[in-house]
């Protein structure tokens, strides 16, 4: 077993874990930013970010790329990984292990897992990923000029993108499962006034089926029980998204949905594990809170580790 | 020209040479959309680990972009990217939308295993 050592180590290479791995290396703490999957994480799914402080227009690729830059150039290292197979964040030595040869200590720990978009979970739905099953109505829109389809949810994001939706398609069904929306209402009263936009409240997809592409859904009326065949082209889905703490369960404090609980400075129920991002329990998800709470998150981790050091001298 | 670090298939010429002098690749057929730019980031990050394969990408609007566009492999294709894999220049393995590195990585090591 190869063990190395770091001052800190970030999970997470999206905003929140690139901004805390600038503000640490910066600050000349060794640092490992422990990434599974593509550098700059929901940011770079992210077409134009207009209302970043002091970056004119700009797509979220680009931002991510120009953060991971900054972040190397001060020394940090990015390592992308496959998963964590086992970690101790308790106790004083913080311990990561990411294979039979591979594990990392730490004296103080970041956690900036982030966020995944949630999908239905029924049947059919990663079958006809790309075949009729989308997530994203700027990319996969004009498959489905003239064609019917259905959208599922009831947040902002839903609403936006059926209206956005509704310039190529001929026909768009929304359903949500609650009896009310819960997007602001000036995007509800846009969605009423669309003539194309037929409103399905309390219903949900129960499973989606077709041969070569999609060729309808499942419907069920959450009021009635009844469920019914649906022929659509194409299924939109816009239903929020899930902390990425899954390997957090059963070791870690989280809150009922998965997130991670911080007071202020960010600093976890843990001794030297703090939080940033997507991945803690707040109201508001943009980018600019995530690099926010991790600069927050690496200042107190920074302090953590300088007074733990300070501690061993004396 | 799409804005990655990848090899960039310009015509249907250059398509034919590049899947036809090496054994083993993966072609990106897509734009600068939220559901492809994850899939080139993966391409990128994966292009040291698997020297045996030839990473490019091809921009979707692009007219000669057809090859892959209109390939019977891709009937039915609804997302962006559509991504193509070729071993000996026949595909292999085909996927329309947003991959995952860890379903891409699966992908290659089923079909291109060394």
């Amino acid at each position: 077993m190869y063990t190395e050592h770091f001052d800190v180590i970030v999970i997470g290479g999206g905003p929140a874990g690139l901004a805390a791995g600038i503000y640490l290396s910066r600050s000349k703490l060794s640092t490992l930013v422990l990434n599974s999957g593509t550098v700059g994480g929901q940011l770079i799914l992210t077409h134009e970010i207009a209302n970043y402080p002091g970056v004119e227009s700009t797509s979220g690729y680009s931002l991510a790329r120009t953060m991971k830059k900054q972040a190397t150039s001060f020394g940090a290292k990015i390592k992308t990984i496959k998963g964590i197979e086992e970690m101790d964040l308790k106790s004083d030595m913080k311990r990561i292990r990411i294979s039979d040869e591979q594990e990392y200590t730490a004296h103080a720990v970041i956690l900036a897992p982030g966020g995944n978009p949630r999908t239905l979970g029924v049947e059919g739905e990663t079958e006809f990923k790309g075949r009729g099953v989308s997530y994203c109505a700027t990319c996969d829109g004009e498959f489905f000029t003239d064609k019917e389809i259905v959208v599922v949810g009831g947040g902002n994001s839903a609403l936006e993108e059926a209206v956005s939706l509704s310039k190529f398609a001929s026909k768009i069904t929304l359903l949500h499962q609650f009896d009310h929306f819960q997007a602001f209402q000036h995007a509800v009263e846009e969605v009423k006034q669309n003539e194309k936009i037929n409103i399905r409240l309390e219903h949900v997809i129960e499973s989606f089926y077709g041969e070569e592409s999609l060729k309808g859904v499942k419907i069920k009326n959450l009021k009635t029980g009844e469920v019914e065949d649906f022929a659509t082209d194409g299924a939109f889905i816009f239903i929020g998204y899930v902390p990425n703490t899954e390997f957090l369960q059963g070791c870690f404090p989280l809150n009922d949905r998965g997130e991670i609980p911080v007071d202020a400075n960010m600093n976890t129920e843990v001794k030297g594990v703090f939080a940033a991002g997507d991945c803690i329990a707040k109201k508001y998800r943009q980018v600019t809170m995530a690099v926010g709470e991790a600069t927050a998150a690496a200042l107190s981790a920074a302090e953590y580790v300088h007074n733990l050091k300070q501690d061993k001298k004396q | 020209m799409l804005d990655t670090n990848l090899k960039h298939i310009d015509s249907a010429d250059a398509w034919q040479q590049f899947i036809s002098e090496n054994e083993n690749t993966m072609i990106c057929c897509g734009r600068m959309g939220p559901m492809c730019i994850p899939v080139y980031a993966a391409m990128e990050d994966l292009e040291g680990e698997y020297e045996h394969v030839k990473f490019a990408d091809m921009e979707f609007d692009h007219p000669e972009a057809h090859v892959i566009r209109n390939a019977p492999e891709a009937r039915g294709f609804m997302g962006l990217p559509f991504t193509m894999y070729y071993k000996n220049g026949k595909v292999v393995k085909a996927t329309s939308s947003i991959q995952s590195e860890e379903q891409i990585r699966e992908i290659l090591d089923a079909e291109f295993a060394k």
